[in-house]
């Protein structure tokens, strides 16, 4: 089996679900200058969502991917609500306080949302019933699922559509122009807070698919599985530049793909003493290294004031 | 068009504008001088309503202290701020489009950007360029391109001459005239008093916060304070 080409596979798609997410962070950011810590709880509620409902259908006989189908397409909405309210509730009212504050209300929020997820749905690791094609395909000695090239190219197709949505429509460029100069935009006519809370609703519906796609990936979800995720997220977006939508993408892709070659690798390289658990490492890893090295990411601008 | 009374804004608890009072008539053009620091921008912010103030301010009839910012435009009123704002990483055209932001569905936008480019060739030409790459000039030009594709019934200008070369004033300043005549009322805040007052109809003097003159364009030109003050006699 060929170990390089293997992990470049498993990154890959990794990658494309940390781009989504950290989409959401990047997003959110390029228009108020916050990070909104509480984003991985929404792949998190998203994943859990969808699961309460796949769970049902596939009982009552529908076939995997409509079951699945199903649960996305209730998670999406439920994530776009939560993502709505956070905004309202956590951040608006800290619209013109220091910058320290809504930081702390995020992690409050993040508290919230996982103990909530508890409350609902246990501490139990929920398995993701196996309903997705699961065929192997061989490609140059590694191996590929169609569920994995299915979250690629469902991933790929969502960047795509945002990409159209920010750089050629009416709605995408009023959000440009708000990230740039909100006052400035007010004065045109566009509604800053409406802009606002559409960029956390779209973010939301990224990350409940994203939480799909990880339940599904590894085959379980539970209440604690946004943090770790969303702080991978965040660092994709930093590695990528924050603010920038494609350095998001390229931030997540490269970030899968370190992480899944790292974790091929590391035993090999510390002679065993070191296992493929440590995959998380890497992500950290590569997050002190740019922040050290170029804070503004890979895409980003040197300036990242607010206008 | 524009009665305003008693107006005050406070940054923190400092005052800016204190308490002035003045009007705009429909179809005038109407000058703001006076010099740095006196409150001029922040007595524009407060018309727009981008800042929080004391005071009423009536605009066609209906009290707006109240409206937000983003639905002024819909009234009637369109501002272009101080240093143009344009909007850096948005193309020229992109740029005028946000003007026409507030007029979804409008079928003469067409027709209004076609003259907003027969009267500012320069944006035609550039209209693929990012805004933040053009010049100083080129940036009022569209500042006040992109104000206009609001279709305002009013419009307020802050400083359009600023950091501008002399050529570059005067052809703003045509163009503004242009606007004039074409029944667009405008207030304009400039610390060029002699071009304001050579433009306008009437005009005011504000000092520290409060409006100390108040007179026709031409017996302010004639004034000797104004002409000492501003005029440097
Ligand atoms: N954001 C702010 N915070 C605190 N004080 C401010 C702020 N903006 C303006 N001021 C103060 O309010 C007063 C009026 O400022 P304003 O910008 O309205 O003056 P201006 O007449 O437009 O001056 P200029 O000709 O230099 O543009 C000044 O003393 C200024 O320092
Ligand atoms: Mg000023």
């Amino acid at each position: 089996m060929d170990t390089f080409l293997q992990q470049i596979f498993n990154g890959l798609t990794l990658g494309s679900i940390y781009a989504l997410v950290a989409l959401g962070y990047t997003m959110v950011y390029g228009i108020m200058g916050l990070v909104n810590f509480a984003h991985g709880e929404v792949v998190m509620i998203g994943a859990l969502t969808a699961l309460a409902v796949i769970k049902p259908l596939a009982a009552a006989g529908l076939p995997g991917p409509l079951a699945v189908l199903g649960g996305i397409a209730v998670a999406i909405p439920v994530a776009m609500l939560l993502g709505f309210c956070i905004e309202r509730i956590a951040y608006r009212p800290l619209r013109n306080a220091p910058r320290l504050a809504p930081l702390i209300t995020a992690i409050g929020v993040s508290i919230v949302l996982q103990q909530l997820a508890m409350i609902i749905w246990g501490r139990n690791y929920h398995s993701f019933p196996p309903l997705m094609p699961a065929t192997v395909r061989e490609f140059g000695g590694a191996q590929i699922t169609d569920l994995q090239i299915i979250i690629v190219i469902v991933a790929g197709a969502m960047m795509v559509g945002l990409l159209l949505l920010v750089n050629v429509t009416r709605l995408g460029r009023a959000m440009r122009a708000t990230a740039e100069n909100p006052q400035i935009a007010g004065l045109m006519g566009v509604d800053a807070n409406r802009i606002i809370s559409l960029t956390f609703v779209i973010g939301s519906a990224l990350a409940a698919v994203a939480g799909v796609m990880v339940a599904a990936n590894y085959g379980i979800a539970h209440y604690n599985m946004g943090f770790i995720l969303g702080l991978k997220a965040f660092t994709a977006a930093v590695l990528g530049g924050i603010g920038n939508l494609a350095g998001a993408m390229l931030g997540g892709i490269l970030l899968g793909i370190i992480e899944s070659l790292g974790a091929g690798y590391i035993g090999d390289l510390t002679g065993g003493f070191m296992g493929s658990d440590y995959q998380d490492v890497f992500a950290f890893f590569v997050l002190i290294v740019v922040l050290i090295f170029r804070p503004s990411g890979l895409m980003g601008e040197k300036v990242s004031e607010r206008a | 068009m524009l009665e305003v009374i008693n107006l005050e804004v406070y940054y923190g608890g400092i005052a800016a504008v204190k308490g002035i009072s003045f009007a705009v008539e429909k179809g005038e053009m109407v000058a703001l001088i006076g010099a740095n620091g006196a409150g001029k921008t922040s007595t524009l912010k407060a018309l727009a309503r981008m800042l929080p103030s004391a005071g009423s301010i009536r605009f066609c009839g209906e009290e707006i202290a109240a409206v937000p910012s983003h639905r002024l435009i819909g009234q009637g009123l369109g501002m272009v701020p101080e240093g143009r704002g344009v909007f850096a990483r948005l193309s020229v055209a992109e740029n005028l489009a946000m003007g026409a932001y507030s007029r979804r569905g409008d079928a003469q936008i067409d027709g209004d950007l076609a003259r907003v480019y027969e009267m500012l060739p320069r944006l035609k030409e550039r209209n693929k360029q990012l805004a933040g790459t053009l010049s100083g000039g080129e940036q009022q030009m569209l500042a006040l391109g992109r104000a206009l594709l609001g279709r305002p019934s009013f419009l307020l200008l802050d400083e359009p001459s600023m950091g501008l070369a002399p050529l570059m004033v005067q052809k703003v300043f045509e163009t503004i005239q242009a606007v004039a005549a074409s029944g667009v009322t405008i207030l304009l805040v400039e610390q060029n008093a002699k071009l304001a007052l050579e433009t306008a109809s009437r005009g005011y003097v504000m000092e520290g916060g409060r409006i100390t003159l108040a007179d026709s364009a031409a017996n302010l030109l004639a004034d000797p304070r104004v002409r000492q003050a501003y005029l440097g006699e």
